[in-house]
Formats: C-alpha cells, structure tokens, sequence
C-alpha cells in the first residue's frame, strides 16, 4: 500500500511540477531552464515553486514603499487598500493573537518586539495570546479558544498554511483576523502582512554571488530542510538566478539548521572540491558556523550570505568579509498589532500589506551591526524605539 | 576486546567503503578530521554504556548537552577570563545532573527511562527560561579551543576522546566496572553478595553526566552556541551504544565495543551522505541498519553467553 | 479493572517486592484526586488572574486536545501493560494522516476506503514492530525506534508539506460536538472502553498482564507469549492510526510533522506512567491513562489560561511526571514492606 501511495504521489509531484514549470516557459526563454539546470547543479525546481509570485516579488523589490521611512513597519509596497468601516467599535480593545511556536531566536524576537509594540498602544486594553509550540492541533484548539474570549479583533501567525485554514475561516465570521508571516489559504482574512517574501531572500542572496563570484566558480548552497514553503521558495528563486548564470552549483545540501553539520558539510566540500568560491544559505542560522569552517581549513572565507542576526553581521565586519544578508524582518511583529487598530477604528488598511524586506549591505553593516545584543539577536527588528529595549531582548546597555 | 570484534570488523568495513569513494579519508588530516567530528558522540556513547550495562536508560543527555553550551555562553559572555571558572562548573553540573538521576532512580524506585525524560524537560525548559527563550551571551576563543583547537596536527578533541576513552576502559576492568556488570545482569544477585547496587547505578548515572558535559565542551566549542546542539543525542548515543553490542537492560557489552558502535553510527552517516543517499531516505537505511544489527546480534547471543548467563542465575 | 488485575495478575519479578506488591491498590485513585486538586487550583488560580476556568470553551478545548493523545495512550497502555513500549507511534500518526488525507482527496465516497487502508496500514507497523521484538529478540526501544526512523525516511521522502485534502464530512469527525461533549472526545472514550473490557473481561487481557508481569513464568503456564505481544502492538499501532484519522479530520489535510510535533511518542508514554501503569509492564490500566490524559490537559489549559510560556510549561511537567511515579513507587513500597 506505501509503494502504491507512493507512485500516487509520485505521478501528483510529476504532475504539479508540470503545471507550474509550463506557465514560466511561455512568458521567459524557452529551453534554456532544463539545459542550464543540468548543467548548473541546482536540480529540478521546488514544487512550491509559482512563477508569478516570483515576478511580483523580485518586481516589489524596486518599487517605493508607501509610508514613514523610519518606521518600514508602517510602510507597505504597491497596497489595495479594504473597506473596514464595518468593524468600526469604540474602544478600548482586547486584542487576541494565536501563535505558531516562539521556539526559535527569531520567533522569540518577534514575539517580544510584539508585546512591547501592545504596551506601546493605550486602546488595547488587554492583550491575550495562546502560544500553540508548534502544533497544528493545539493552534487550532487555540484559535477556537480565543473565539470565546470576547476578543474585538484576532491576530494569527499560522503554523502551517493549509491545516490552519479551515480554522481560520471559522474565526472570520466573528472577527476580524489579521494573519501574519505564513498566510493561509482562503482570503478571509482583513489582511495578510509579510514582508516581500522568500522568492526576493533568495534572489538577493544569489544575485550577489553571481556578482562576486567569477563565471565557473563553485558554489555550495546549504538548506535548513526540504518542504517548508517559506524556505522553499527562498531556494526556488535562487535556483532560477544560479540556473541563469555561469555559476557552478556544487552542492545542496541540507544542515537541519544545526551547526556542527553546518561546518562538516562545509569542511567536507572544501576538502572534495579544493576551492569553494561561494556560499548560498537559506538561513542565516548556520551562516558562522558556514564561515568558521573555512577558518579552520586555512583558506580564505568566499563571498556568503547570512541574515541579519548579530553574530553574523559581526563575523562580517570582524573577518571583512565579501558578504550581503538578505533579511526576513522580525519589525513584521510590530505590523499586526498596528494593523488591528486601525481596522477598528475603521481605517482602511492594504489588503495584502507587504512591507519593505531591506538587504544589509556592506554599506549599511554599522547601521545594524549593535554590539551589545546578544549573537542570534535579529537587527531588523525595529525594536530600537521601544520600552524595555535592549534589555527585554537580552542586549546590554552600552 | 573479543566482543567487540563483530562491530570493529563492520567498522572497518565502513571505514574501508568511505576510503573509496574519499581517498582523503586515508591521509591523516582526512581521518583526525573524522575523529573530531566523531568525539562528542563517541563520548557521549561510553557516558551512556556505562548507564545501560547498569540496567538503565538516560534520555536526558541530549537536552544537558544544550544546557550547557547554553549556560557556558551566558556565563562566560565573551569574557576570556571567565572560561576556566565555566569550564569547572559546567562539569560540575554534569556530575549533579546525573546524581540527581541517579539518586531519583535507586531511592525514589521510578524507573530511569521516566527519570530522564522528567531531567530532558526540565533542563530544556528550564536553561530556555533563565536565557529568556534564545541563548545569549558568547562563547570566548578559550572555551573554542577545545573543540576548534588542536596541539600541532593533532585536534584537542581527539586527545580529550582519547583520555576519556582510556579512562573509560580502565574503569570497566576496575573492580567498579565488574560491579557495574554484576548489577546491571541481575540487581538481586548482586545485592545480595553484597555490592553497593544503588551507588553503582549512582556512579553510572554521574558518568553519564560528565560524559554529556564533556561532549557539550567540544560540540560547543566546534560549532559555537546554538539551542539546537544536543537535539536527539540521546537516541543517537543509545543507538550507538546498541549497534556496539551492549545489551539493553544491562550486564552484557564492553564499552569499547560502545564506542566502536558511536564510530561505526557516524561512519555509517558520512558513507550515506558520500553515496548521495537522499536525505530523508537516510533515516530509512539507518533504521533498517540499527534493527539488522541488534537483531544479528541477539542471535547470536545466546549461544556465546549462555555459560556466562548460568552462572550468574545460579548466584542468584 | 483494578479487582481484576490484581486477582488475576501472577507473581512479579522478584525485585520489585515480591508478589506483596500485588495487594497494592492501583494508583488510579491518586490519578483522579490529583486531576480534582489540579482543577481545583486551577480554578483559583485563573480566578485570581482574572478569568474564568471552567468555560464551556475551556471544556470542550480540554477534551479537543486531549482526544488524540488520549487514544494514542491507550494503544500506548497495552503495549507497556504487556512489557513493552512503541516509540514509532509519533511517525505511525503523520503516515496515517497523509494516507486518510490522500485516499480521501476531498471525496465523501473515499472516506470507509481511506479509513481501511490506514487501518490496515497501522496493523500491518504495529505486525511489524512486534515481530521484530518477539521473533528477532530486538528490545522494544530500539525495535520500535527503528522502525520510526524507516516511517520517518519514508514520509519525509514522499512528502514536503501537507497534501490530500479530507471532506467536509470528515472533518466533523474533528470539529462537532453534541452538547459540551466533542465526537473525539467520544471516539477517545469508546477506544477506551474497547480496551478495559479486553483487558479486565478477556482471556487476552489476562494474558497481556501475565506476559508483563514475568515473561517466563507466562510462558511456562503455557502462554504463547510472543502472540499477546505482537498483538498489543498491533492493537497499539491501530490506536496510533486512529489517532491520525482524528488529526487529519481536525487539520483537514494530512501532515507530515503532526505527529511529531504533537511529541506523541514520549507524551503518551509519559501519560500512560503519569496515570500509574509500571513502566516495566503488568501492572496499570486504561483508567489511569485517561486520568494522566486529563492530567497533562488540565496543566496544558491552566498554562495556557495564565499565558505562561513553554518552557515553564516543560519544567512544571518534567517534574510532575518524576514526583507521581516516585509516589506510585513509594506506596508500593510502603504497603509490601
């Protein structure tokens, strides 16, 4: 019976893959993707993989936000904006949000630039959120939980995107909801915020390396796991970038986000390949770890990528590094909460609020680079204004 | 050494099937960096031998590995001059991790298996609670050394997976390790000839403990805090500990045999990832491998220690 | 179930005191006081936040969450009654949900199908696993582990993400209620009844408390006691597929990570010894599981009613488990001495 699943899902991958690789061929180059991907390395392209979003994301990283520029957690890129009159209640508020899990540094930022965001606002009244550690099931228990809970709007960071769905859209009838990071499958929701997303991460950080690195050098990209989709897409986009180029792709391999395999897989391709000329990460995790291995081996650090986390950005400026570290904002924390306020008192808001996704360049490495905070501290924050910075977050004052 | 022949002979099997594809392997710089990546594990197998040839179980290492690189990085800070002091007491917490098993085992009577699993989350919740959720802090170039570091060619880790491994024979030929043996194969019997069972279980336990202290030494200082670092080492080491031959409920196995088996469990990793097995595959091949081994193994068994076996139930 | 157990149940191992420990009575009773207490505090507890405890939401979000871990613990139960133990049942949950999911495929008339197949599926690991340990001889931990290690290759190979789609029709299954009372909640009790009445009215359920209670001795009355352990596997492993219908009808799709992220595999050991069952077999049964079930969930809503976060929740409940079952010893103990 799993073999015959198997086949099942199989011929459904085979399947899927077909439908989303046929839109892209009419409208880019034919021919070249399944030459080049041979060649280049990168294998066949993620399932999750939609050509559209692709364009619309990598066109969304030009255009001018709308709103106050020292506050990106306020601005939004190319809104439609709803109606909200409909919700419109006096106040104060008690605001409810679901969370997905604050089991890892980035969450944890998040979550408590969040609660510092709840403080900042004297509408809300009360701030009531179930933290769901992860689980599909217990979101959902949440979810209903906190329909009973008098809440006048509900807040949501889904776990996964199709389970938390039909749970989503029970909540729609009562509240209004305000989904956030993974969005969900049903457009119910008042907005959905999220930063530019994952097709721009990735294509930032492979672009950079087809600049810096010469046509034929060896790049090794590291992944957290398969089948994630916010990963995914990040590798899914980054894939078309390498398969474009004249970039070698050595490796792709997968690292649990654990930092010890990190710097074995690294070693291991340093060891086999003699040179490696650059790193692509999906994550900024690992990206010391990445580093540290060719430390260790004696030979010069390549261009890399990471993300916006202390310890990286301090490598960076300690090792001088050829670096870029596209960012999945932790200010996104702060959006929601902004967001519920003004659909209650009946100010129209983007459907889909997409917010600026800045890339720390080495221009801008000591705008975000804030010794003080702890290594796996996320800069883009947008935490710096608020109460109980930096100590709430774990920094020392300097 | 002879029951540790069948799973050095598999080892070396393994060793052999990397050479091929990696002729790297075979120069020394290839192997110790093998060795090294080796070493938490292999410590943390002869730390769990030592537990289970008592009769018992310790789920708790994985979660005191990350404790500690956790702890270490918020104690020491960056501070050069703080690691010496950490390093002490990050042992000192192994070994009080591990009484406390073992005390909680032998006096309260609840069965390790429940203990540890008690420790796994109090430890993991409780670090995370006093970090506020994400480690903080930095680990100083000092307590780097031990797992980056190396005297000449020779990596640290390696020398410390050496003396640990040497230490951890001595003690298994000491009259500790027959003790050890003798309750581990039947408690009753060995209590009533008069061994100290409960302290020896104790024992086992606080090796265990300073086993995951020493590994959470040299994962940390290979790879630097992350709240990741021990995620899953307890099955890893018992896995390894199993493939070794030793037996699960206790009195049967040596400890080098253990080792051999945490060798043998990276080898057989490494090979996978050279052979290009696809990584969720991985775990297929590593659980039909684990089951394939146990289960020659108990075939074998009794044949080979049937003598043994009789005699210590005619003890009893 | 606790008069039966004790009547029928052979002598014990000599370690563990000798067949005094017989006369003990079952820690179910301290199982259920405790679940009161922990209402009880947990009532003033959230009363002094500001809240209120015992909702109607509360309830039903109380049974919600529990009815899957409750029926894995069942399974669960009977493979620790019988002396064993399944470590495969986190992975065993995500391969049923993504079977019932896609055979489903959104279609009411694929719903007895789907229902079969993963039955017969869980069957055929739990046949599997009990083979393993009783004809390879491969202790239980390892047996077990083992094979969740090859599910887990399996369903992370074939799967990136939640696939297959289940009918609305099932979904009930997840999300009704009649009263205060949500179906899981039933299916949970009748699982549970299922299996008191096969260990306490049965020739099986005799024979499962004598395969735990001493391996030898069953076997030289005469029972054939590698069967009454493949069987519990099976039945063990049938729980865990049931357990992943009830997830798949909840998240409406099949899931590869629900049956890990849930930590099915050591909580429901953890609660089937929070409930009083011995670790080391023949000695507990399905009252005290529900009543661990309960435990956990009452601690579980109490958390989250005061907003406490995770890691506090993991050390409350680290300790709470080491504390019962070191009571349970310790009235064992006190009574045989």
């Amino acid at each position: 019976m799993p073999r015959h699943k198997a086949a099942v899902a199989a011929v459904t991958a085979l399947v899927l893959a077909g439908c989303t690789t046929d839109k892209p061929a009419a409208t880019t180059q034919p021919a070249a993707p399944a030459a080049s991907a041979q060649g280049s390395g990168t294998g066949a392209q993620s399932k999750f993989f939609v050509q559209a979003d692709f364009d619309a994301q990598l066109a969304m990283r030009s255009q001018t936000p709308q709103g106050p520029t020292d506050k990106p957690w306020e601005q939004v890129i190319a809104p439609k904006m709803v109606d909200t009159a409909k919700y419109k209640k006096d106040g104060p508020y008690h605001l409810c949000f679901s969370n997905a899990a604050v089991n890892n540094p980035w969450r944890q930022v998040g979550w408590k630039t969040m609660q510092a965001e709840a403080g900042l606002h004297k509408e809300i009244e009360k701030f009531t959120a179930l933290d769901a550690e992860g689980k599909d099931d217990k979101q959902i228990s949440d979810i209903a939980e906190l329909q009973a809970k008098d809440c006048d709007a509900l807040i949501v960071s889904p776990n996964t995107t199709a389970t938390l769905t039909p749970a989503v859209r029970a909540a729609c009838g009562k509240v209004p909801v305000i989904v956030f990071d993974r969005g969900v499958e049903t457009d119910c929701p008042v907005t959905f915020i999220k930063p530019i997303g994952g097709y721009a991460f990735g294509a930032d950080a492979a672009e950079f390396l087809v600049e810096k690195v010469p046509a034929g050098g060896k790049v090794l990209a590291l992944r957290i796991l398969p089948g994630v989709d916010v990963l995914e897409t990040r590798w899914s986009a980054a894939k078309v970038v390498f398969d474009k180029s004249r970039l070698q792709v050595v490796g792709v391999e997968f690292t649990d986000g654990d930092a010890a395999k990190t710097k074995s897989i690294v070693s291991d391709y340093i060891q086999r390949h003699g040179k490696i000329d650059g790193v692509w990460m999906d994550s900024g995790a690992t990206a010391v770890a990445a580093i540290e291995a060719f430390e260790d081996a004696g030979v010069p650090v390549p261009p890399i990528n990471g993300e916006d986390q202390q310890d990286f950005l301090q490598k960076w400026k300690d090792a001088g590094l050829t670096a870029v570290a596209p960012t999945y904002p932790t200010y996104q924390w702060r959006t929601p909460l902004i967001a519920a306020l003004k659909i209650l008192k009946g100010e129209e808001v983007p459907k889909m609020w997409n917010l600026p996704q800045p890339e720390v360049t080495s221009e801008n490495l000591s705008t975000y680079l804030k010794p003080n905070m702890p290594p796996l501290h996320y800069a883009l924050c947008g935490c710096e204004d608020l109460p109980g910075f930096p100590e709430a977050w774990g920094g020392k004052k300097s | 050494m002879r029951r540790a022949l069948p799973i050095l002979a598999v080892l070396m099997v393994l060793l052999a099937a990397i050479a091929v594809v990696n002729p790297f392997f075979l120069e020394p710089a290839g192997f110790l960096a093998f060795l090294k990546r080796a070493a938490p594990l292999v410590i943390l197998a002869a730390g769990q031998y030592f537990v289970i040839v008592s009769g018992e179980f310790d789920l708790s290492v994985g979660s005191l590995v990350t404790a500690e690189v956790v702890i270490a990085a918020r104690l020491i800070d960056g501070d050069e001059s703080a690691t010496g002091p950490v390093l002490a007491l990050l042992i000192v917490v192994g070994l009080f991790v591990g009484l406390v098993n073992g005390v909680v085992t032998t006096k309260l009577r609840v069965p390790s298996f429940i203990v540890t699993l008690g420790m796994l989350l109090v430890l993991s919740g409780a670090v995370f609670l006093w970090t506020g959720g994400a480690p903080r802090g930095a680990l100083s170039q000092g307590f780097r050394m031990f797992g980056r570091g190396g005297l000449g060619p020779l990596p640290w880790s390696v020398l410390i997976l050496l003396a640990v491994g040497a230490v951890a024979i001595w003690l298994m030929r000491a009259d500790f390790g027959k003790t050890l043996i003798a309750t581990g194969d039947n408690v009753r019997a060995a209590a009533l000839s008069g061994v100290r069972v409960d302290r020896a279980k104790i024992f086992a336990f606080m090796f265990s403990g300073l086993a995951a202290a020493v590994a959470a030494i040299l994962l940390g200082g290979f790879a630097g805090v992350s709240a990741q670092v021990g995620q899953g080492l307890e099955f890893s080491a018992i896995t390894a500990v199993v493939l070794g031959g030793v037996v699960l409920g206790g009195g049967r196995g040596s400890v080098l045999a253990a080792m051999a088996g945490a060798f043998t469990l990276e080898a057989l990793f490494t090979l996978l990832n050279l052979y290009g097995i696809s990584g969720a595959l991985e775990f297929t091949v590593q659980g039909v491998i684990i089951i394939a081994a146990v289960a020659a193994g108990a075939i074998r068994l009794p044949r080979k220690f049937t003598p043994r076996r009789g005699d210590a139930h005619a003890a009893s | 179930m606790n008069l039966l157990a004790r009547g029928r149940r052979p002598a014990r191992r000599g370690e563990a005191h000798g067949g005094l420990a017989a006369r003990l009575r079952e820690p179910t009773q301290v199982v259920f006081l405790a679940l009161l207490g922990l209402v009880a505090v947990g009532w003033a507890l959230v009363a002094l936040d500001g809240g209120q405890f015992l909702t109607m939401e509360s309830v039903v979000g109380i049974q919600q969450r529990s009815a899957a871990l409750g029926i894995v613990a069942i399974g669960q139960t009977l493979a620790i009654l019988a002396g064993s133990l399944d470590l495969s049942v986190a992975y065993l949950i995500s391969l049923a949900s993504l079977v019932a999911a896609e055979i489903m495929a959104g279609q009411d008339g694929k719903v007895v199908a789907a229902v079969a197949a993963v039955l017969a599926i869980s069957a055929l690991v739990g046949l599997v696993n009990g083979l393993v340990i009783t004809r390879l001889r491969v202790h239980a931990f390892i047996a077990t582990l083992g094979v969740a290690l090859i599910i887990k290759g399996i369903v992370d190979h074939l799967y990136d993400g939640p696939a297959g789609k289940v009918p609305e029709s099932f979904q009930l299954l997840g999300y009704s209620r009649i009263g205060p009372i949500p179906v899981s909640a039933m299916l949970w009790a009748s699982v549970a009844v299922v299996a008191w009445f096969l260990l306490s009215r049965t020739r099986l359920g005799y024979r499962i408390y004598a395969v735990g209670g001493n391996e030898d001795v069953a076997r030289l009355s005469g029972i054939r006691t590698g069967r009454v352990i493949v069987i519990t596997h099976v039945l063990c492993s049938v729980c865990a597929g049931i357990a992943g219908l009830l997830l798949a009808g909840r998240l409406g799709a099949g899931a590869p990570t629900v049956g890990t992220d849930g930590g099915y595999d050591l909580e429901s050991i953890a609660a089937v010894v929070l409930g009083g069952t011995a670790l080391a077999g023949g000695k507990g049964g399905v009252a005290g599981t529900v009543g661990g079930v309960l435990l956990l969930a009452v601690l579980d809503t109490i958390f989250n009613q005061l907003e406490i976060n995770s890691f506090g929740k993991d050390v409350v409940r680290g300790v709470v488990i080491v504390i019962a079952v070191a009571v349970y010893a310790r009235r064992g103990t006190r009574r045989s001495a």
